[in-house]
């Protein structure tokens, strides 16, 4: 059971790698979209400004919608969860995977002016019950640090307060998302990866028969 | 909502947590990886490797220890002292440091900052500024503080931001090891004057000196090193006291 990281150039992958190999997890990272189609899953990390998703050409759009098709989760971390939505006005000519409706937007700081970026450790709040968030409780810290956030909606799986409240995380179908850095959230963080490996190995499974 | 952080520092040399005071003078308090545990256990929210003495000395800060940290740790994790170039930078990052914090090297050569933002995003680059007071301001001091920078806190943090820097590590030199309480002034100036978090450090002795640093001193994150060295469950304790005071924080 292999999980391709997605490497388009921004920032480092390094911690991401480090939380998946402590889990266990078989990491791969592919140099062409045809290299997706080896993996059970698919995960684009990402951190810095979303016009770096520009590498992230069409034929890579392509082949992650394919594996969506195929049955392949699919869990963006930072600006890999902004990537799913239809874009970012951080680089409005720059198109999202368009999985989930909606347009990020630059955090406002709310009526109390808070500083932009969201930098530090904040609590999640469920609305509902979502499998990559399972046997989290209410209020559990997890560490973000970013200055853009996706609109709350049907797909949000958790919902964070920063003068505002956004998406801290979505998930529709095998689509997972996480703002916040799993990587970099001690225990809860864990879980929240490890949760997405239980949901890539069970899909394996279901098809295995 | 969001929790004001807590950071320890490990100031290393030679492989060796040592704490400074004012930046002479070193006490041994133990192996870097086996303390960063226990900070994590206690609930650290955050962790620096800084090793003092390689501006001066010209090493790089030791990819193993760095290594050895992040290998087991899943908190921040920054490294700092001694980073000059995007080689350094890279080698940090590489040994996995998400963050790495320049002092002396973006003085000189103040785009170093919007090149490492540029290749690993703001969020990963801190600039930290050792100050002292002088007059009116803040005078900037680089290699360790043993240098006069010929600029002003205030003014040097408002660049850096505008050039990448995604936090701002402000360190009072007159405080450092006195334990005598942050300079929540100089914080307070800082933190007021640019968007990007700012993370105080330098005089903490005691958990009021947090309160005061988080309250008039206006500061995102602290930083301390040995007033969590020595003592079983300061990290925890520290919190609690904190968050009974109004100030939000992260409780494990």
């Amino acid at each position: 059971m292999t999980i391709a990281l997605v490497d388009y150039g921004a920032g480092n992958l390094t911690s991401v790698k480090k939380a998946f190999l402590h889990l266990g997890a078989t990491l791969d990272v592919p140099a062409t979209p045809a290299g997706l189609e080896r993996a059970a899953a698919v995960v684009v990390p990402g951190v810095g400004h979303f016009s770096a998703t520009r590498t992230l050409t069409p034929d890579w759009h392509a082949a992650i919608r394919r594996g969506l098709d195929a049955g392949r989760p699919l869990l963006g971390i930072c600006v890999g969860m902004q990537w799913l939505y239809e874009g970012s006005t951080e680089a409005p000519d720059c198109p999202g995977l368009g999985v989930i409706p909606g347009t990020c937007a630059r955090l406002t700081g709310g009526v109390d002016r808070l500083k932009v970026p969201h930098v530090g450790w904040n609590t999640l709040r469920f609305p509902r019950a979502t499998s990559l968030l399972d046997g989290l409780q209410q209020d559990s810290s997890v560490y973000f640090t970013h200055s853009f956030a996706g609109p709350v909606n049907g797909a949000t799986a958790a919902v964070a307060e920063y003068g505002e409240p956004f998406a801290a995380a979505v998930e529709d179908g095998l689509v997972m998302g996480v703002q916040f850095h799993p990587e970099k959230s001690g225990d809860t963080g864990l879980q929240i990866l490890s949760n997405f490996l239980r949901r890539v190995a069970d899909g394996v499974a279901m098809e295995r028969g | 909502m969001l929790a004001r952080r807590i950071i320890a520092c490990l100031d290393v040399r030679d492989g060796q947590v040592v704490k400074g005071v004012q930046f002479e003078g070193l006490r041994s308090a133990g192996e870097p990886a086996a303390l960063a545990r226990r900070y994590n256990e206690e609930g650290i929210d955050e962790l620096v490797i800084l090793d003092v003495t390689a501006t001066i000395e010209k090493r790089r800060a030791l990819a193993a220890t760095v290594g050895a940290v992040a290998r087991e740790l899943f908190i921040p994790l920054s490294v700092g002292g001694g980073i000059k170039d995007e080689g350094d930078a890279a080698a940090a990052i590489e040994a996995g440091a998400d963050k790495v914090s320049l002092n002396t090297a973006p003085l000189a050569d103040p785009d170093l900052i919007t090149r490492l933002a540029r290749r690993y995003g703001s969020q990963a680059v801190i600039v930290a500024i050792d100050a002292k007071r002088a007059g009116y301001g803040y005078a900037v001091y680089s290699r360790s503080g043993t240098t006069a920078a010929e600029r002003d806190a205030v003014e040097w943090a408002r660049e850096a931001e505008s050039r990448g820097a995604g936090e701002i590590l402000l360190t009072s030199i007159d405080r450092d090891g006195t334990k005598a309480g942050f300079d929540c002034e100089m914080t307070a100036a800082v933190s007021a004057a640019v968007n990007i978090p700012v993370i105080a450090s330098g005089g903490a002795g005691t958990f009021d000196h947090f309160v005061d640093v988080f309250t008039a001193g206006r500061a995102d994150a602290a930083l301390a090193a040995s007033i969590f060295h020595y003592s079983e469950h300061a990290v925890a304790d520290l919190k609690t006291h904190l968050q009974a005071r109004g100030i939000p924080m992260r409780l494990t």
